[in-house]
C-alpha cells in the first residue's frame, strides 16, 4: 500500500507538487494522468525515494520512503524510467540482471533465485528473444521493454512505471499494460504515468488526474475522465464518450473555438449526421443540431461537441416546444445542413434557414445547394459569415 | 560465469606479466640470459625455516649466482620492472574507474587534478631548498590528494557531488595548478632538469623501497574497488536508476573517487606523470572483455601492468634512455586515434 500525505516538492525554486494526498491499496493499479509538466514524473520520483518531499511524506507499507536505505527501497519499489542512458554496451540479460542488485550481497555471485527471476522477467516481457544482444542495438520500444524486465527482475511488491508505453507500438502498448494488470493479480501495487487516457482508463483500477502539481481528481476512470475535468486539467475541450469496444471512457480533444466562428445547424440523424457534426466542430464552427431522437448516435456526438442540441423522444410526434426551440437554432445559424431525407417538422425547419446546404441523396428541397460530405467545410466557409458582413439593423 | 571468465582472463594476463617481466629482465646493456635471470629469482626465494638461530628465512635453492649478475638483475632491473608493473596496474585501474564513474571516454586517472597536484608537490620539492627522506614521493603524494580533495570540495554542494560539476572543477583546478607548476619551474634553477624529467614520467630511480611503499597502497585500494564493481556497472545506467536499484549513490561515488585518487597518487608519487596508460588500456580491454566491470577492472589493471613493463623496457633500451612517459604517449596516442577512426570507442 502506498500512502501520500500532503506531499509537496520544490525543484529549483518552483513548486512542482503541492499537497498531494492519496492512497493506493495493495494490488491496485493507479494510472497517473495529466498534461506535460503536471508533476507525474516528480510524483513517481517521490515514491521511489529519488526525491525527498519538502512537505508531507510518502509511505510504502507504513514506512516512510525518505527514511529507508536505497537497498531496502530497491527491494520494495521498482521503477521503469522513461528512458535510460546506457553508457557502455551491456547485453540485455546483463541489464535485466542488474535488477537483482538490491537482493545480492557484495561478493555473492548470482544464485538460482537470481537466475530464475531474470529468465522469468525476460519471458514475461518478451525480451528473451534478444537477451544476448547489446542494448545499444535495440530500438527505443525494445529498450523500454528491457527496462520493464529489469524492474520485474527486482521482484518488488510495488512497481512504478513512467510512461511505459511512450515508444511502443499499439500491440505492445496493450501487452505492456495488460501485463501490468496481470501483475496486480499477484498482489503487486502499480502506479503508472500514462499519457494515453483511453489506454489508462482501460487497464487501471483508479485514476489520478494531476495538473499544475495538484491532484484534481482521483477515482475510477469513469468518474475522472469527464469533459469538465479534462478541460480544467489540459485546457482543451474534449468530447468524452464510451468506447463501444472496451466500454471504458474515451476522450477526443477538440480544436479551440475562434471568436469569429460561424454557426451551423445540422438537421437529420444517424451516423452520417454524427460524422458531419464531428467534422464541423473540428473546423471551429459552433454546431447546433436538432430535432434529433434522444439516444440517436448523432445526438450522442452532438451532446459531446455541439453548442446546443434539441432532442425529442423517438417514435413520437415532435412536441411543439421542441420544434420552436429547433427553429430558433436554425434562424440563428449562418447555414443549415441537411444530412438525411427529412419530412414533417424537420422539413419545415429546413425552409426557415438562411442558407440551406444538403448532402447527396437527401432528396433536398429546390433551394438547397447540394455538396458532398468532404466539400462541406469549404462550402460553408465560402460564404462570409453573416455577423461579419451585415450592417447593424 | 562472469567469475570464471574473470579468473581465466586474470590468470592469462598474470602469466603474460610474468613472461614479459622475465624477458624484460634479460634485456639491457649487460648480457644476461634467461637462465641467469631465473637463477637470480629462484635464489632470492626464501621460505621460513626453523634453524639453529630460531625462525629464519632460508633459501631452499643453493645456486651459483655471480654478485654482478645478482646486483644488475636483483638490484636494478627487477625493482624497476616491479615498480613499472605496480604503476601500470594502478594507472589502468584508476582509469577504468574514472571512465565508468564519469561515463566519459576521455576520462583518465588525472581527470580530477590528482596528477597535476602531484606535479605541484614534486616540482615544489625540487625547487625549494628542503631535504626530507622520501621527500619527493611524499610531497607528490600529498599534492595529489590535496588537489583531488580540493576539487571534490569545490564540486560538492549539500552532500551531492554532480559528476558534471566535478569534471569542470577538475579541468579548472588543473589549469590553475598548471600555472603554479610553470611558475615554480621558472624558479627551479638547478633543479629544472630533474623537474622536467619527473614531469615526463619515468621509472629510472626505481628501488625495492619504492615498490614496498606503493604496492601495499595499490593492493588495498584495488580490493576495495573490486568490491564496488557491481555498483560501477549499475552507475552506468545513470545515478537515478542506480538509486532505484538499491545503490547508495553518493556514498558509492565518494568511495570510488577516494580510492581511485589514492591509487593514482601512489603511482604518480613514485614515477611522475606517466600519461595514456590509464586512458588507453581500459579502452582496449573494454573492446576485448566487454563493459562489465567485474571482469574489466582486474583485467584492465593487469593489462596496464603488462603495458607499462613492456613500454619501459623499450624506454630503457634506446641509445639514450628516455622517460617512459614519452613512449606510452608516442605509442598510445596513435593507437587511440586508430580506435577512434574505427569507431570502436565512440559509444561509451
Amino acid at each position: 500500500m502506498i500512502r501520500l500525505d500532503g506531499v509537496a516538492v520544490e525543484l529549483g525554486g518552483t513548486t512542482v507538487l503541492e499537497s498531494v494526498s492519496t492512497t493506493v491499496e495493495t494490488g491496485q493499479f493507479l494510472a497517473l494522468v495529466g498534461p506535460n509538466g503536471a508533476g507525474k514524473t516528480t510524483l513517481l520520483r517521490t515514491c521511489n525515494g529519488v526525491l525527498t518531499p519538502d512537505e508531507g511524506a510518502v509511505r510504502v507499507d507504513g514506512e516512510a520512503v525518505a527514511s529507508r536505505s536505497a537497498r531496502a527501497l530497491g527491494r520494495t519499489v521498482a521503477t521503469v524510467p522513461q528512458e535510460t542512458t546506457l553508457a557502455f554496451d551491456f547485453d540485455v540479460r546483463d541489464v535485466v540482471a542488474m535488477g537483482r542488485t538490491p537482493h545480492r550481497s557484495r561478493f555473492a555471485t548470482a544464485d538460482d533465485a537470481d537466475r530464475e527471476a531474470v529468465e522469468a522477467a525476460l519471458e514475461r516481457t518478451e525480451t528473451a528473444r534478444f537477451a544476448d544482444r547489446p542494448v545499444g542495438e535495440l530500438s527505443g520500444g525494445q529498450r523500454q521493454r528491457v527496462l520493464l524486465a529489469r524492474a520485474l527482475a527486482q521482484s518488488t511488491p510495488v512497481l512504478l512505471l513512467d510512461e511505459p508505453t511512450a515508444s511502443l507500438d499499439i500491440d505492445h502498448r496493450v501487452r505492456t499494460l495488460s501485463l501490468a494488470r496481470e501483475l496486480t493479480a499477484d498482489g503487486r501495487t502499480i502506479v503508472a504515468a500514462v499519457h494515453d487516457l483511453e489506454l489508462a482508463a482501460r487497464f487501471c483500477d483508479e485514476m489520478a488526474l494531476l495538473a499544475d502539481g495538484r491532484l484534481l481528481a482521483t477515482g475510477p476512470p469513469g468518474e475522472v475522465v469527464t469533459a469538465d475535468r479534462l478541460e480544467s486539467a489540459f485546457g482543451v475541450r474534449t468530447a468524452v464518450a464510451t468506447n463501444p469496444v472496451t466500454g471504458t471512457p474515451t476522450a477526443t480533444p477538440l480544436p479551440e473555438r475562434s471568436s469569429a466562428d460561424r454557426r451551423v445547424h445540422v438537421v437529420g440523424g444517424g451516423r452520417r449526421a454524427a460524422r458531419v457534426i464531428g467534422r464541423l466542430a473540428g473546423t471551429g464552427a459552433t454546431v447546433t443540431a436538432g430535432v434529433l431522437p434522444a439516444g440517436d448516435i448523432a445526438a450522442t456526438t452532438a451532446d459531446a461537441v455541439a453548442g446546443e442540441l434539441v432532442t425529442a423522444p423517438p417514435f413520437e410526434a415532435i412536441p411543439p416546444d421542441r420544434r420552436a426551440a429547433a427553429a430558433d437554432l436554425v434562424e440563428a445559424a449562418d447555414a443549415t445542413v441537411l444530412t438525411a431525407p427529412v419530412d414533417g417538422a424537420n422539413a419545415t425547419l429546413a425552409r426557415r434557414s438562411r442558407r440551406l446546404l444538403a448532402l447527396e441523396n437527401t432528396d433536398p428541397p429546390p433551394a438547397a445547394t447540394v455538396v458532398s460530405e468532404s466539400e462541406l467545410p469549404a462550402a460553408l466557409s465560402a460564404e462570409p459569415s453573416r455577423r461579419s458582413t451585415t450592417a447593424p439593423r | 560465469m562472469v567469475f570464471r571468465r574473470t579468473l581465466a582472463w586474470s590468470a592469462g594476463l598474470s602469466g603474460l606479466l610474468v613472461g614479459v617481466s622475465l624477458v624484460s629482465a634479460t634485456l639491457g646493456y649487460a648480457d644476461i640470459g634467461p637462465l641467469a635471470v631465473a637463477r637470480v629469482v629462484l635464489d632470492a626465494v626464501a621460505v621460513p625455516t626453523v634453524g639453529a638461530g630460531g625462525l629464519g628465512w632460508v633459501s631452499p635453492f643453493d645456486l651459483e649466482v655471480s654478485r654482478t649478475t645478482a646486483t644488475i638483475v636483483g638490484g636494478l632491473r627487477l625493482p624497476r620492472i616491479a615498480l613499472g608493473a605496480v604503476v601500470g596496474f594502478a594507472l589502468a585501474l584508476a582509469g577504468t574507474v574514472m571512465q565508468g564513474f564519469f561515463r566519459n571516454p576521455m576520462a583518465d586517472p588525472s581527470i580530477i587534478g590528482v596528477s597535476t597536484g602531484a606535479a605541484v608537490g614534486a616540482v615544489a620539492f625540487i625547487a625549494l631548498p628542503v631535504s626530507v627522506p622520501f621527500g619527493l614521493p611524499a610531497f607528490a603524494f600529498a599534492g595529489a590528494l590535496l588537489a583531488a580533495f580540493g576539487v571534490y570540495l569545490i564540486a560538492t554542494e549539500g552532500g551531492r557531488t554532480p559528476v558534471a560539476t566535478l569534471l569542470l572543477a577538475g579541468v579548472a583546478v588543473q589549469a590553475f595548478l598548471g600555472a603554479v607548476i610553470s611558475y615554480l619551474l621558472l624558479h627551479a634553477g638547478d633543479g629544472l632538469e630533474t623537474a622536467i624529467y619527473w614531469l615526463m614520467g619515468h621509472l629510472q630511480n626505481s628501488t625495492w623501497g619504492r615498490v614496498r611503499v606503493a604496492l601495499p597502497v595499490v593492493a588495498v585500494f584495488f580490493v576495495i574497488l573490486l568490491a564496488y564493481t557491481r555498483e560501477l556497472n549499475v552507475l552506468l545506467l545513470g545515478e537515478e536508476d542506480a538509486h532505484t536499484l538499491g545503490v547508495e549513490v553518493e556514498r558509492t561515488k565518494h568511495v570510488l573517487l577516494a580510492a581511485s585518487s589514492v591509487v593514482t597518487a601512489a603511482a604518480v608519487a613514485v614515477s611522475g606523470v606517466i600519461g595514456f596508460v590509464g586512458l588507453i588500456v581500459p579502452h582496449v580491454m573494454r573492446l576485448i572483455v566487454g563493459p562489465d566491470h567485474r571482469i574489466l577492472l582486474p583485467t584492465s589493471a593487469l593489462a596496464g601492468a603488462v603495458f607499462l613493463v613492456a613500454t619501459d623496457t623499450v624506454a630503457r633500451m634506446g641509445p639514450a634512455e628516455m622517460p617512459v612517459g614519452i613512449v606510452t604517449a608516442a605509442l598510445g596516442a596513435p593507437f587511440f586515434l586508430y580506435l577512434l577512426r574505427r569507431r570502436e570507442v565512440h559509444a561509451l
